[in-house]
């Protein structure tokens, strides 16, 4: 059984895989959408504006809530996080394969949220300060905090790959195991046996939707919270010392 | 002990290993309900605090999750992208 994402073409000797060409898509449709949604501009909105709107303004509140006064300057950055990775990894509603269930798609972005947090560090504290919170509580703690700190990238990239992926291959194996049994009991009553892929997989109607809300739409919506929380959680920690 | 080729066996072994290391779950379980647990405890005691608690709920179940979820692509890597193969 091949778990990877496919490769749709090469450039050169780059392969090309599906998720690579699923996140151009996606990311080509939000914007797409936000150049129809902000066209024609209205003081009282309906429609694609209203949807707009709304989401800018749960952003926006979302990231004051725990980063206070310079939410503003993160806040698009955190809303298109929450966007595309929700989004991305609700594909699979569509049987599609989710962006997010490649490594590829998620440590890159957590690789940029892990830059940002220790650049606003410096930034907000100075070098030295960076440094004396980095040996804290004792200047041996230094190899451990670094070791600790460096994790984070990994754990939240893995941590969103690790439940997208799951669903995946949870759904693909309801969905097979399905299969397998319509031809199972189109089988016990047909004299000269039909092969699996000629039987209309009647069981997969309808009451899969139960897992599929689940695993593409409540999973990929928490997960991506889970995310853009940590991120604006921990990028304000990096800013304000605990000790102080 | 004849009749097996060494591929063979680490295949069975890798997938003995994978299940052995989603016993990891049960840590994560129990670790996520202990939190659940208590946010019902707060929000009862509490229960104007209940859209504070319910957001340091899902960031801990995220964390607490995280040990989990590396049990589970050890598991993944064991059994599709193995290393010793």
């Amino acid at each position: 059984m091949e778990l990877g994402p496919r490769i749709i073409f090469r450039i050169g000797s780059v392969p090309i895989s599906e998720t690579v060409c699923w996140s151009i898509i996606v990311s080509l449709a939000i914007l797409l959408f936000a150049f129809l949604a902000t066209r024609k501009m209205q003081t009282v909105p309906h429609g694609a504006q209203l949807l707009g709107e709304m989401l800018v303004g749960f952003v926006y509140k979302m990231v004051k809530d725990v980063m206070g006064d310079i939410s503003d300057k993160f806040a698009p950055y955190c809303g298109t996080l929450l966007v595309f990775l929700g989004l991305g990894s609700m594909l699979g509603l569509l049987d599609f394969r989710p962006t997010t269930s490649d490594l590829n798609c998620t440590f890159p972005l957590a690789l940029v949220t892990f830059v940002l947090i220790h650049y606003n560090a410096v930034k907000a504290q100075t070098a030295k300060g960076y440094i004396k919170e980095l040996s804290s509580p004792y200047p041996f703690m230094l190899p451990l905090n670094i070791i600790s700190d460096s994790m984070f990238p990994v754990t939240l990239a893995c941590r969103l790959f690790g439940n997208i992926l799951a669903g995946v291959i949870l759904m693909g194996l309801v969905y097979s195991g399905l299969h397998t049994a319509s031809a199972a009991l189109v089988n016990l009553f047909a004299d000269p046996d039909f092969t699996r892929e000629s039987i209309v997989p009647f069981f997969q109607i309808g009451w899969p939707l139960i897992l599929n809300f689940w695993f593409d739409m409540f999973e990929p919506i928490l997960q991506a919270y889970i995310f853009v929380m940590l991120t604006m959680v921990f990028i304000d920690n990096g800013r304000h010392p605990v000790e102080s | 002990m004849t009749g097996f080729t060494g591929a063979e066996l680490i295949a069975a072994f890798s997938s003995l290993g994978a299940g052995m290391a989603m016993i990891a779950m049960a840590g994560v379980g129990i670790g996520i309900g202990f939190n659940a647990g208590k946010t019902v405890e707060s929000t009862a005691r509490q229960p104007e605090a209940q859209g504070t608690l319910l957001k340091l709920m899902l960031i801990g179940v995220a964390l607490t999750e995280t040990a989990g979820i590396f049990a589970l692509v050890i598991a993944i890597m064991l059994l599709f992208a193995n290393p010793l193969l």
